[in-house]
């Protein structure tokens, strides 16, 4: 079995991890967006308003129970 | 290697998971909305007493899930693909396919399953909304704690590798998450109670479908982000792949 063994298999090739100072940017300003558009999916109306009124409460009402969130 | 590969991963793990969310609406339209119409019969019968109606229900199920679904879809994507940058070549000899299906598997546990164990998904009618401020934050903290006793499981894992053997260091470090998760459930306050006469079976059909909501939600994006992140990170192994299809 020489062969397979010398073959060589390009998915198994070990991945250079990327560097941390070229993640952390990305990490704090999209992360950061990503979690207020999860607020508002999951909690905008609810215990805190920032915008007045029931309308995205309302709005994505069954999306909030479904995906788990405690909705009223 | 550098800034450009994250953004590059960055939106396609955001597309991936408006993809992802797509297929999790048409289920939760499909399997998850019969369960939501009983609990609100439920909560009618009950002389409850109700406001003029803002948006109507045919909206909600319809267009209201979908934006809630896709946007759910699209954030989950965009920080999982953060956290795919960072699990990248650090968690052990995994390709960019591998790595993708895994953290999709740690979001689905840890952002997901883990929590709910301990504060399952609620139908309308269900939860006192004078209790919505505690059960707001403690679902938050239990799905930050289930978030960070994961990440310190895996950090665990990678350390006794070296000695311990691949094997026996991921079992260590899983049965350490369940310990501390474990005294963490017991020592949290309960959820609120089911009101009196809430059928059982609609109950168990709403919470299930949730949990398959999520579970479509996440394998569909572990797998599309997979596919899509290959392209980026491994080009060569895509193309000796297509090659040896086309021969």
């Amino acid at each position: 079995m020489a062969q397979s063994t010398a073959a060589p298999t390009p998915t198994t090739q070990i991945l250079t991890p990327l560097p941390l100072r070229a993640i952390a940017p990305w990490a704090v300003f999209v992360g950061v967006l990503m979690l207020v558009l999860l607020y508002f999916v999951g909690a905008e109306q609810g215990v805190t308003s920032l915008v007045s009124g029931e309308g995205v409460h309302e709005w994505v009402h069954d999306a909030r129970h479904l995906l788990g969130f405690p909705c009223h | 290697m550098n800034s450009a590969t994250v953004r590059t991963l960055l939106v396609r793990g955001m597309l991936a998971g408006l993809g992802a969310g797509v297929l999790a609406f048409v289920f939760a339209y499909f399997v998850g909305e019969g369960s939501v119409d009983a609990a609100i019969a439920f909560e009618e019968s009950h002389a409850h007493e109700h406001g003029e109606e803002l948006v109507s229900r045919s909206v909600q199920s319809t267009a209201g899930l979908a934006t809630g679904v896709l946007v759910f879809g699209v954030a989950i994507g965009g920080i999982a693909a953060l956290a795919f940058c960072f699990a990248l070549g650090r968690v052990g000899r995994f390709g960019a396919r591998a790595t993708a299906a895994l953290t999709a598997l740690a979001g689905f546990l840890l952002v997901y399953l883990v929590p709910i164990l301990k504060y399952p998904a609620n139908p309308p009618a269900v939860g006192d909304p004078d209790t919505l401020a505690k059960r707001t934050s403690l679902f938050v903290l239990m799905i930050a704690l289930s978030v960070l006793l994961g990440t310190a499981a895996v950090l665990l894992g990678r350390r006794l590798a070296p000695a311990w053997g691949n094997w026996n260091a991921s079992i260590t470090a899983g049965a350490a998450f369940v310990a501390v998760v474990g005294v963490a459930m017991a020592v949290l306050p309960q959820g609120d109670a089911i009101p009196r006469g809430f059928p059982a079976a609609d109950l168990w059909e709403f919470r299930l479908a949730s949990i398959g909501i999520q579970a479509v939600l996440w394998s569909a994006f572990g797998f599309l982000f997979g596919y899509l992140a290959e392209r980026v990170l491994e080009p060569r192994a895509v193309r000796g792949r297509v090659a040896t299809l086309a021969a």
